[in-house]
């Protein structure tokens, strides 16, 4: 595959979140407002390209049968690097995503990209793909975060969207809406996939 | 100790921010094991299990190692080593001690390691400051939450197998929409408690 394909991949074609299902505890909770939203794609695609560089870089060193605790350790060490950069830098964002950040360590397309990708590809394409599956699940909490912020407040990143006669729907930035507005998500993406073949 | 302060504790764990539909932890395993009741329910058991067990263990490396020597920010790290190591040793001793059990819960125990709820829970025990016995009864209440949510999950998806839904939304898309219709439910309990 070249290098193009497989930045694109985590787009739409292998979407982590909407075609393959993966890591979806943070989709549901962070996406009350598009800045959470941004905010944990950006973290979480930090410490994907930066673990994916890594368990690249050791996996000739690392007996396999010990090879999922290391890259745990790893990658629990970028999560920690994160946490403390937004604490220290944007504190506000750190409180609204909360235990979230913490997290990002059980998320799993991070594990799954280490163990199915970095451990088997050379650093450059492992960087690559981090780089494109992060921003993949960055687009996917982008567009369900702006979907339920316009229905939930009618604003868009502080940018008053819907005038005052829109009386907003608040369910949708509550629990249901984050349920239902995946599931509706995940079904078009299925319906597209469809149409194509 | 005030009986009717843990009692709301474990009422709000359980109902009013269930692990599932509320805080959106441990989604994988309950779209995953929700497709027949029993596995729901092995799943729900050992997962109650785990999550009080990971409570204590974290709570007390948290206060005992890594308070007392300034170390806080290595939290995430020890948790889950710790958590994972805990898995693994709970499956061998259940192994050993009671094979019965092992055959109910043994498939389930390794899918336990990479449940946020888990690292969720004992991060949460942690940021809320609890005491010792306040972080059991949460802990356990939790699991107990997340195990309710998963049978009533499970319950519905086996009808749910025989209902004419659109090609699109067969599996996970359908199952999602039945989990926001219960979380919805779920919002009426929130007047139960004071927050």
């Amino acid at each position: 595959m070249s290098l193009a394909r497989e930045f694109t991949k985590g787009f739409i074609r292998e979407n982590p979140v909407l075609r393959l299902v993966l890591g979806l505890c943070p989709v549901l909770a962070v996406t009350t407002s598009l800045k959470n939203g941004v905010g944990m794609g950006l973290a979480a695609t930090f410490v994907l390209v930066g673990s994916n560089v890594f368990v690249s870089l050791i996996r000739k060193g690392v007996p396999s049968r010990i090879r999922i605790p290391c890259y745990i350790v790893i990658i629990a060490s970028f999560v920690t690097v994160v946490d403390l950069v937004m604490a220290g830098y944007t504190p506000e964002l750190h409180k609204s995503l909360g235990i979230f950040i913490p997290l990002i360590v059980v998320n799993c397309i991070i594990l799954g990209r280490a163990e199915a990708f970095a451990s088997k590809n050379t650093v450059g394409r492992s960087f690559i793909d981090g780089l494109g599956m992060g921003l993949g699940f960055t687009f996917a909490l982008v567009i369900t975060a702006s979907i339920r912020e316009i229905i939930g407040t009618g604003k868009i990143w502080d940018l008053v969207l819907l005038g005052e006669h829109y009386n907003p729907v608040l369910i949708a930035i509550l629990s249901p809406g984050a349920f239902i507005t995946l599931g509706l998500l995940i079904g078009l993406f299925n319906l597209l996939e469809q149409r194509r073949t | 100790m005030d009986w009717g302060n843990l009692f709301a504790l474990a009422i709000a764990a359980i109902l009013i921010n269930n692990v599932v539909l509320k805080r959106f932890l441990g989604l994988c395993p309950f779209l995953g094991v929700s497709k027949q009741l029993d596995a729901a329910l092995g799943m729900g058991m050992a997962v109650i299990f785990v999550m009080t067990m990971a409570s204590i263990v974290t709570f007390g490396i948290y206060h005992h190692i890594l308070a007392p020597f300034g170390i806080q920010y290595l939290r995430t790290i020890a948790f889950i080593l710790v958590i994972a190591t805990l898995v693994q040793f709970v499956e061998m001793v259940i192994e050993k001690t009671s094979p019965g059990l092992y055959r109910a819960l043994g498939i389930y125990l390794p899918l336990i390691t990479t449940n946020c709820a888990v690292l969720g829970v004992a991060v949460l025990n942690i940021d809320n400051s609890y005491s010792f016995v306040e972080m059991v009864v949460h802990g356990f209440s939790a699991g107990l939450g997340f195990t309710i949510a998963l049978l009533l999950m499970a319950g519905i998806r086996e009808r749910l197998d025989m209902a004419d839904i659109p090609r699109s939304l067969k599996g996970v898309p359908i199952a999602f929409i039945v989990a926001g219709l219960m979380a919805m439910a779920f919002q009426g309990f929130s007047g139960l408690a004071g927050e």
